[in-house]
């Protein structure tokens, strides 16, 4: 038996696009719960509802463009009033997204219930909600579960579940108003503004190639760039370079920043802290290259060359440039 | 005094008092286990200032510098009343501390830690709430957002660059794709990314001007929460057990000659990537 009869994902969607992390909330909340819902919103939100119902979300609730409103005041407000039919879930999965993280908060201080974040793996255990949260770089997995009642609030790491289609899948589509959030609701979005690098975003990419602090100054990241160019993949960083202000923060891999599970992963100048290995070691195959033998990044690499940056990775571009 | 009542305009300038969230962490660098009766994370040493939060301080200064008036004041909970982690950010501008710390508080979640929070920005009035994304040891990231909600506040969270003028905040937040601009009435709660601005290093005079800055501690009593609603029975969570993951088999390590570039495009080959 299912150990919830039903879950609520917050399935955040682009252009009528789901994320596939709201496919891979789907999937796995299929798994624990006889009925699954989704909410959704945003320009398009309706026209997800196709995609979200062949993943297996039963309903898809949709609230709509927002009106340059930020998502979470409203959509909290939305889930916390019962989606129009006043009883609530006996779970609520978001993903850590910007949105997402924001929706969840609101959600949590408003219902006064506890959230569980950074989750990575949910089981039913003996009808009960059990979370898994990778802690101290990955080695080590902690298991939580709520002691009081419900909703219970799960905040997913994306990447932590398989986005599957079911056979037949087709969501009935409800829309509702959002409902007045207060002055909660008073942050306005004046403009969205798009700063496209071209090639695959850095969830989808199945080559990822990372620098951090080795590169020693921020002009040698070019090359990390190019690399990433080259191999038709996305370029990645480490916190360290990121709080140093060489790249935004959406280019962090990382406990803060992203999970990223690419076929190959090359990091250069990378030592691997704890905090950064937590979110690069489900790559498939991985290449370092740093200056100090004993990095913790060599513990989990393919191969690991014990050199200077400066040299080999100017060399492989070179090489690979010369190729294409 | 309410939220946002110290917003007074005067000949041209803008008063903006900005209270700041910072955690002080064990060192992150320090080894850290759990321990197996408590199972909580153990790191030995002293507290340092969360390196997240030094961004939110700058910030925060640099606000109250652009407006023309006002004072930043930081904001602490931590389990023993312990202030040294705070000496940095009070050195650098800050004008206060708020420490707030009891024993009732071991154990508390995400939810607890905010309830906490709010009530010391209502008790010291502010016209923003400036906190960093996310801690480095808890990194729930949801504390300001929480927060804002239990104060009925707007947020506006992965700021990368704020003003702040007559009609509010002005703000450049953070998205996959690139960057929302928002504009957000005061008083609100804004969590800002690490790197967006320099943080400045801290003046012989702010250094020795930090010794006699207030720092006050309070306890539970003082701001009137109930000990249930915080604390590890107010977290309402329990951990079920801490298991090793398998270690990833790790490969093979070569110095590089000159020519270990080849072997990485050997195996982009081999993985069928090049």
């Amino acid at each position: 038996m299912a150990a919830m009869s039903r879950i609520l994902v917050l399935a955040e969607q682009r252009d009528g696009r789901p994320l596939t992390v709201a496919l891979e909330l789907i999937g796995q909340a299929r798994h624990l719960a006889g009925e699954v819902d989704a909410l959704t919103w945003g320009a398009g939100a309706a026209g997800a509802a196709v995609e979200l119902g062949a993943h297996g979300a039963r309903r898809c609730f949709s609230l709509g463009d927002l009106d340059g409103a930020l998502a979470a005041p409203r959509v909290a407000a939305a889930v916390a009033g019962g989606l129009g039919a006043g009883d609530l879930p006996d779970a609520v999965l978001a993903a850590t997204t910007y949105d997402g993280r924001d929706v969840l908060a609101r959600l949590s201080a408003r219902l006064d219930l506890p959230v569980l974040t950074n989750v990575v793996g949910l089981d039913d255990v003996g009808g009960a909600l059990v979370s898994s949260h990778a802690v101290l770089g990955g080695s080590r997995v902690v298991r939580a579960r709520f002691t009081g009642p419900g909703p219970a609030l799960f905040l997913v790491r994306p990447k932590s579940f398989a986005a599957e289609p079911v056979a037949d899948g087709a969501a009935e589509l409800i829309e509702l108003e959002a409902p007045p959030a207060g002055p909660t609701d008073a942050a306005q979005v004046l403009a969205r503004h798009v700063e496209s690098r071209g090639g695959p975003s850095l969830d989808d990419a199945s080559v990822v190639v990372s620098g951090g602090r080795g590169l020693g100054s921020p002009e040698h990241y070019a090359l990390v760039e190019e690399l990433a160019g080259l191999l038709g993949g996305a370029p990645a960083a480490s916190r360290a370079i990121v709080d140093a202000g060489w790249v935004p923060y959406a280019y962090q891999v990382g406990q803060t920043g992203k999970t990223v599970k690419p076929v190959v992963y090359l990091a250069f100048g990378i030592s691997g802290a704890t905090q950064h290995l937590v979110g690069m070691r489900g790559a498939q195959h991985v290449v370092a290259v740093n200056k100090d033998p004993s990095a913790p990044i060599f513990g989990l690499a393919d191969l690991g060359v014990v050199g200077d940056v400066h040299q080999v990775l100017p060399k492989l571009v070179e090489a690979i440039r010369a190729r294409l | 005094m309410p939220l946002g009542a110290r917003r007074e305009r005067k000949i041209g300038r803008w008063f903006v008092d900005v209270a700041v969230l910072v955690k002080q962490i064990p060192d992150p660098e320090a080894p850290a286990d759990f321990d197996p009766e408590t199972r909580t994370l153990v790191r030995s040493g002293g507290l340092v200032l969360d390196d997240s939060d030094s961004y939110g301080v700058e910030m925060a200064l640099r606000l109250v510098e652009q407006a023309g008036g006002g004072e930043v004041t930081l904001v602490s909970m931590v389990p023993d009343g312990e202030s040294s982690g705070l000496r940095t950010a009070l050195a650098m501008g800050a004008a206060k501390a708020v420490v707030v710390s009891d024993p009732r508080l071991a154990g508390s979640d995400a939810l607890g830690t905010a309830k906490v929070l709010a009530a010391v920005v209502r008790r010291i009035g502010a016209d923003l709430v400036v906190a960093a994304t996310e801690s480095t040891d808890g990194y729930t990231g949801t504390v300001p957002v929480q927060l804002a909600e239990l104060l009925g506040l707007p947020s506006v969270s992965f700021a990368r660059h704020v003003e702040v003028g007559a009609t509010g905040l002005r703000v450049e937040r953070q998205t996959e794709g690139g960057y929302d601009e928002v504009i957000c009435p005061l008083p609100a709660v804004v969590t800002v990314t690490a790197g967006v601005v320099e943080v400045r290093y801290p003046s012989f005079k702010g250094i020795m001007g930090a010794k006699s800055k207030p720092v006050e501690q309070l306890g539970l009593a003082d701001l009137g929460i109930d000990p249930a609603e915080v604390g590890a029975v107010g977290a309402r969570q329990e951990v079920v057990s801490i298991e090793p993951v398998g270690e990833r088999a790790a490969g093979e390590v070569v110095v590089d000659d000159g020519e270990g570039y080849r072997r990485i495009l050997a195996l982009l080959e081999e993985w069928k990537v090049l």
